[in-house]
Formats: structure tokens, sequence, C-alpha cells
């Protein structure tokens, strides 16, 4: 029977079927981080449980640390002790670690791909719901919660029910102009934030294939925000490329090995999925959230919707209490909004493609006054390869701050904060309320366009900038 | 964790949709590495102001929802963020079941780990139970989880659906873990092939 890429993963990893389906799936890789893993250790501290594979796990530090100079260590109390907690966890336990002074460290979703710990055809989990960044690779890559990540670190499998197939088949080239980071977003809005619920998203079709690896992670990290499990892509050339010469990457023999093996992935011809949404590419503008969720959102060239042009009074209410939160006027030009905070980072875009994209909108211009821009590389290698490039200036000389690499701004739990009624425009994945610091009012979009309302100190459309 | 069979208690409405587990439980207050203490901070914001006083108008600060075991919201509830911290402040709280039209996925997970049901219904009895839940302390809900069945104050049942190998870990207060380890022999063959069949894929050592 003709099955699809995630058919395909998951089912060599099924150990074993039980009675009502729910099956023991086997993992491959489990990334840790300092926030969502201590009650886990502790859970099997107190059951006398050990790491089954501790060569299947990578730690590493990312949400609670400081982006400025971290040779005083964590001034903040209970993150000190959170990151002190994982040190203290990963020697016992014995789980590989990249510490915060190893130029490896990172964000975990940005790390994995980095470092070739991801690969085409894995399992991969965390307890972050951003892991869906991975199945840019050809992997199945969900986020979990900490009893789930005991349950790894425990067992190296979970109890888990296949999810349903959807294919997002996106027809047709972006236009200039127009990044993943709009694609995906236009694709949030055009399915909702449910849209995915119970499903695993395979995104494919002309306008994917032509993403490079960092468009491709930027679009499958955001499958959560559509509700879905896991987003994947079917590995190609471009994935092999990517692969090549990674640290931990299989190499020689046993990549050719690999290679033959993940051209098996993709979908067959005539695979069933169980929802397909078609997505015409050539129709996106760039995109910015207006809203309180990823759902609204709308292109830079339009106006604030007004709630009461809804018909339904549930939807009515939610938009109202978004316009109300965002400090918004129905009928109000996007680009007429000001900015205070620019953040360009994160797992969703915090890879150098991401930074090289920000340093052309930026070079030979200024940080609006009155504008606060960091720029928060994803990884200490993501940070070296463009201080290589000398982007680090381009950007500094503009005004933008260059900053230590972290989950920074997109959460708000390190010192990286917006203060009550700061607007951003964030090249993070979620605009919730608060999720960016108590009464921050958070515009998502892609690293040029974030760079285009640095320079000009409100939403702006970036084709008309450069 | 405790095992869940019947309760009976107040419920509190929370008529929103796409609850995220922000608004569970904002960012800052995961810096803990316990589990327990987070209930003073379940729905943060909607509950305080920026001074830390109680916003009288949110439901959870009223009599009698101070004391909710239960709670009704709509669409979407527990989008976002894997974090686990968001059913541990339900938990802390004092919440053991919610209900609402479906729920986001991890957090779905997340709430059958701890020992809270989460219990999916249309849209229009989630209304229902809500007008109910508005009547306060006299109305008070029982969720049968053997049985499978809301009894409202009036009386009424309502059949809910729920996954039989989650109901019998939930019923029995059983762990996952103790539960897959019985399959141990089968994920050592799983391992043994592994290294033969995908002998290209890394392990991981760190220097």
């Amino acid at each position: 029977m003709a099955r699809t890429l995630f058919d395909k993963v998951w089912d060599a990893h099924v150990v074993e079927r039980l009675q009502d389906g729910t099956c023991v799936l086997y993992i491959d890789r489990h990334l840790v981080h300092e926030v969502t893993s201590p009650q886990a250790f502790e859970g099997l501290r107190m059951a006398g449980r050990k790491l089954r594979r501790p060569d299947a796990h990578i730690a590493v530090v990312d949400h609670n640390i400081p982006t400025s100079d971290r040779s005083l260590g964590i001034a903040e109390e209970e993150s000190r002790i959170q990151v002190e907690t994982l040190e203290t966890n990963v020697a016992a336990f014995g789980v590989p670690y990249f510490g915060l002074n190893d130029a490896r460290q990172g964000i975990v979703h940005i790390i994995g791909p980095e470092q070739g710990l991801s690969l085409p055809g894995m399992t991969i989990v965390c307890g972050d719901s951003h892991t869906s960044t991975h199945g840019a690779m050809g992997s199945l890559a969900f986020g979990i919660g900490t009893s789930e990540v005991e349950h790894v670190m425990a067992t190296q499998t979970l109890l888990q029910k296949p999810a349903k197939n959807m294919l997002v088949d996106v027809r047709g080239a972006l236009p200039p102009g127009c990044t993943g980071k709009d694609l995906v977003l236009a694709i949030i809005g055009q399915i909702g934030t449910a849209g995915g619920t119970g499903h695993v998203i395979e995104y494919a079709g002309e306008a994917i294939r032509a993403l490079d690896m960092a468009g491709r992670m930027t679009v499958c990290n955001m499958s959560i925000e559509a509700g879905a499990r896991a987003g994947m892509i079917a590995p190609d050339e471009t994935t092999f490329e990517y692969v090549r010469g990674k640290p931990f990457a299989p190499k020689g023999e046993a990549l050719e090995q690999a290679i033959a093996y993940w051209r098996t992935l993709p979908s067959d011809a005539g695979a069933v999925y169980d929802k397909v949404v078609v997505v015409d590419a050539t129709k996106i503008a760039p995109m910015v959230t207006w809203g309180t969720n990823p759902e609204a959102v709308l292109p830079i060239t339009a106006v604030v919707p007004n709630p009461a042009d809804e018909a339904d009074e549930a939807k009515r209410v939610q938009l109202q209490r978004m316009v109300d939160y965002m400090a918004l006027t129905p009928g109000q030009k996007l680009t007429d909004l000001k900015i205070d905070v620019v953040f360009i980072g994160s797992c969703t875009n915090g890879r150098i493609e991401d930074i090289r994209a920000a340093a052309t909108v930026a070079k030979g211009r200024k940080v609006a006054a009155g504008v606060r821009a960091l720029v928060v590389p994803g990884s200490g290698i993501v940070k070296q390869q463009a201080e290589v490039e000398g982007l680090d200036r381009i950007l500094l000389d503009a005004g933008f701050e260059w900053r230590e690499p972290g989950c920074s701004m997109c959460l708000g739990m390190n010192p990286d904060k917006l203060t009550p009624g700061q607007r951003s425009a964030s090249t993070s994945n979620r605009n919730f309320e608060g999720r960016q610091g108590p009464g921050g009012r958070t515009h998502l979009v892609s690293p040029a366009m974030a760079a285009a309302a640095a320079v000009t100190g409100h939403l702006a459309d970036v084709r008309e900038i450069v | 964790m405790d095992a869940f069979t019947t309760l009976t208690g107040v419920a509190a409405p929370l008529p929103l949709a796409n609850v995220d587990t922000d608004k569970i439980i904002p960012a800052r207050f995961l810096k803990t590495i316990k589990r327990s203490g987070l209930g003073v901070h379940l729905f943060d914001t909607l509950r305080y102001d920026a001074n830390g006083a109680e916003r009288p108008e949110f439901v959870l600060n009223q009599e009698p929802y101070r004391h909710a075991e239960i709670l009704i919201a709509h669409e979407n509830f527990g989008c976002g963020s894997s974090r686990e911290h968001a059913p541990w402040a339900l938990l802390d709280f004092g919440i053991r079941c919610v209900i609402a039209p479906d729920f986001a996925d991890i957090f779905h997970t997340n709430t059958f780990k701890n020992g809270i049901l989460p219990i999916k219904l249309s849209r229009e009895i989630c209304d229902q139970l809500m007008d109910d839940a508005k009547l306060g302390g006299n109305a008070r809900i029982t969720v049968d989880l053997a049985e499978q069945v809301i009894v409202r104050p009036n009386g009424e049942k309502i059949p809910f659906e729920i996954d039989p190998f989650r109901k019998h870990l939930l019923l029995n207060g059983l762990d996952d873990i103790g539960q897959t380890l019985q399959h141990a022999p089968a994920i050592d063959s799983y391992e043994a092939k592994l290294r033969d069949e995908k002998a290209w894929m890394p392990a991981i050592h760190v220097d």
C-alpha cells in the first residue's frame, strides 16, 4: 500500500503495537534543555531509574540564559539554579552536554540540524513544542511534556497512537521579498491555529522544494502554531547536501548508506492523506500578525480588521479582545504601526540565513530613533559565522545590538523582555498576550521585515525598502 | 499519579477559545525545578493586575470558583507550548478535569500524565455545562470516569468518549513508564536490529 513520509518513518519506529492501536514508538534522539527536564531527572532519581541510552540524548542550555556577556555567570538566581541543576543532572546521568561556554551552545532546535544530530528518517523529541523544526530534515520530530521526557529517558520510547496525515501542497513560486516565514504565516492564516490538530503536516510542492534548509526549518517550526503534532518535508538533494560534513553526521560509506535509505522515505505516488490543503505561493505577500495568535495574520499591505464585520458572536468577541489588547484601530494601515522593539532570533529565525537577510536590509541604514533592535544568533556557531562574514559589524553600525545565543525575547524567560505596552516586530513564533513580557504587543514577521521595521520605526513593507 | 475515579465539584466557566499555555502559566514562572507550587500563578495575567492584586472579574477570584475542581472552556484549549507546568498549575490549584470542545495535542497528553481528565464535548454541550457552572456552588457537576458520564445538576447524564488505554491508566493511577518497561525485551530486540540496519546513525559523545 502506498505510504506517506510520515507513515514510513512511523512504521520504522514501531517496537510493538498494543491491542488498542497504541504503539511503543522508538525514539532515536532526545534533546534536553534546562526548563522542562529537572522534574524528569528528579522522577528518575526517585524511582531509582537510569537513562536507557545516554548516547541518544543531547543537552544544552537555551531558554533561561542571559544573552549579554556571560563571563560573570547568571545573575538571576532562579535561572542560575535551573542551569546548575541541568549541569548536575547531565553529570549524574551521563548525558552529552554543550555547556554555556561551549561554542556549540545554542537554541536546541538550531543546534540539532547544525551539528548533524538531527537526520532524515529519525524520530526526534524534546520537551519543547518547536521540536517540529527538525521535521525539515525529513524526520518525525515533536514536542513532549516533562512526563514524556522522563519516559524517553527511562525507556527510549513513547506510548503513542499514529497521527493523521495532512498534506499542505504549496503550488507556484514565492514572489520576491517573501520567505519561508511569510509562507508559513500565510498557511496558518489559511488553516487556523487548530487546523492541524491530530495531524502531521507534510509540506510539499514547488515552493517548498525551492526553499533552502533554513527556510524549511522555519516552515516546520511553526507547524505547532497550526496545532499540528509535527511538520515534515521529504528529504531531497538539498537535505543531503546540508547534512554532508556536519560534525555528528555520518561520513563516507556510512553517509552513502544513509542517503540510500533516506531516498526511500518520500511519500509514494498515490499515498492517501486524511486532509489536503492547497496553497498558492504566487499570491503571498510579506506577512505580519496583527492579533494575539498566529492565525491573526495579514499581508503587510492590509489594514487592521474590524471585529464588527465578523458575523459569529464568539469570534467577534475574540477579535475585539485582540484589537483592544494590541491597541489597534480598525481600518488603520498596518504600516502605520510604530514599533518600540525589534527582535531578530529564536528557533524560528535565528539561523545564519536569517541574520544575512536582516543585515542586507540594515546595511548602510540606521535603526530609527527610539527603537531598540536586538539580534540574537541561534547558536555560537551561527554567531561565529556571522562574525566571519562581517554581519555583526553591519548590524552594530546600523545600531542593532549583537548578543549571545539563546531563546531570549521569544518567550521572555531571561532578562530580554518587552515592558507593558511596548510593541515589537519579532521573528519569533508566538504573538500570544504577554508572551514577550507582560503587556507586550508582538507582531510576527520575517527577519527582513523585522529589519525593515527597525530602520523605519514602524511596520514596513520590505519590498519598498530594498 | 493519583487515580481518577469520580469527581463531584464546582465547575468554573472560562468562555474563551484558544487558551494557550502561556495564558495558563506564563514563561516567567517556569524557572522552578519542582512540579508543585504553581497553582498560585495559574492564569496569572488574567487573575492578577500589574501590582499583583486579584482582578475581581476573573472567575477563579470569585466564590465558589476559588474552589473549582472542574474547568469548562472553549475550542483549542492548551494550545502553544509543551510546558507540563500548565497541567501542574491546574492540578496545584485543585483542577482535576477540563471540559472543552477540543484540546491541543501536547496539552491533552500532558493532562493524562498528571491525573487530570480532559473531556471533549461539543460546543453546544460545553455551553450548557457553562450555564450550569454559572449557577455557582449549588450546581455541582459529577464526572464519573468508569461510567464515562457527566451528571448535570438537574440529574441529566451526558456521555463522553475516552481512549480505553488512557482510561485504564487514569482509573488505576498507573505510571506509564512501569507499563512500558513490561515491553523491555521488545525494546532490546528493536535496538539490536537498529544497530544492524541503521549503523549509520551516530551515537552522541561530546568531548
